[in-house]
């Protein structure tokens, strides 16, 4: 695969969830065309001005650390990917999810949904202010607990762009244990999915700060044959 | 034109919780549907000769490519690279109200997925 050298493999037993979804016939080699190399333009999918604040969405305000979560969208290029989507979504500061899934014992929040979405601007930065989310017991093994994440899904500029990855916290003591982190091979590559605590650009009496860039495959060099 | 299917796994089960998006490059067509509790999804989109397909899910470590293409005749120079006796997990099936198209992840009638 084309990316294997960053991308965990598909096939990762000790995440029990592949063992029944990865394929087992081998990929199909595909040079770009226009639908890997174009994608949807932000029409309806555009965000409002304060989709990108998940404190903000209910009556009162949720209970955790407030936390700003920034970085940059770029491509392996290092050029910004501007007006891109960049959607998030997390458990509570306790590790609940709100959804109907999730019914281990730690509680709700009512003034927390966990989702947000924003749009990369001319230098490719994205912003949202959130609370830490808590890690979570699952089902994958037993004593089984996800470190605490955020989830991103990017759409970047072109359809084959597309990737959802999980942001992790510095210092967590549950990565040696956690299948999902471990399947990316690479302890380099690892560390590229946990982001910077930033005190430069924490705000004093506000909130603490955090970095996280992503990068997403460039658009091919080779150009690719045409299709009738 | 509608299309529909399941997102099925490698025992034939119901997928719940993949999303399922689609691109037509020439009419700059995108959707995007979550499956049900029966790992079914629909989407709508202008009649194209194929539509990229970009496959999301708990147990996915990283999205699946894949295409749905209306013929096999005179096949482009994607599916021409696509083995003969696999193009057929390619192909969407004319049905009552559109066209059907499941994606196997795994096992039986695997559908092809691309490496981009």
């Amino acid at each position: 695969m084309r990316d294997a050298n960053v991308h965990p493999p598909l096939d990762s037993p000790d995440y029990k969830s592949t063992r029944l979804r990865h394929p087992k016939q081998p990929l199909v080699y595909l040079p770009h065309t226009m639908a890997e190399k174009t994608g949807p333009q932000l029409g309806d999918l555009r965000p409002g001005p304060l989709d990108h604040d998940l404190t903000g969405q209910h009556a009162g305000e949720p209970l955790g650390e407030r936390i700003t979560v920034s970085g940059r969208l770029l491509d392996d290029g290092g050029r910004p990917i501007r007006d891109s989507l960049v959607e998030i979504w997390q458990a509570n500061a306790a590790g609940r999810y709100r959804h109907r899934w999730d019914t281990w014992p730690a509680p709700l929040d009512p003034n927390f949904s966990g989702a947000g979405r924003c749009v990369t601007d001319a230098e490719g930065r994205y912003e949202f202010v959130t609370i830490k989310p808590g890690p979570y017991p699952w089902g994958n093994h037993p004593n089984a607990w996800r470190p605490a994440h955020i989830h991103f899904s990017l759409l970047g500029g072109a359809f084959a762009q597309r990737l959802v990855t999980q942001m992790y916290f510095p210092g967590d003591p549950l990565f040696p244990f956690d299948p999902i982190f471990n399947a990316v091979r690479d302890p380099k590559v690892r560390e590229r999915m946990i982001a910077r605590f930033s005190i430069e650009t924490s705000q004093e009496n506000w909130a603490l700060a955090y970095e996280f860039d992503i990068v997403l495959r460039g658009p091919e060099e080779t150009p690719m044959e045409e299709e009738h | 034109m509608r299309i529909s299917g399941q997102v099925l796994d490698g025992a034939g089960a119901p997928v719940p919780d993949a999303l399922v998006e689609t691109w037509d490059p020439a009419a700059r067509a995108f959707a995007r549907c979550p499956t049900d509790d029966d790992g079914a999804w629909a989407v709508i989109t202008p009649r194209a000769p194929f539509l990229a397909v970009n496959v999301l899910a708990r147990g996915l470590l990283h999205r699946l490519v894949t295409r749905i293409y209306f013929s096999l005749d005179d096949p482009d120079a994607v599916l021409a690279a696509v083995p003969q006796d696999r193009r057929q997990t390619l192909l969407a099936q004319p049905a009552e109200d559109g066209y059907r198209f499941d994606i196997r992840l795994q096992g039986r009638d695997e559908t092809v997925f691309f490496d981009v």
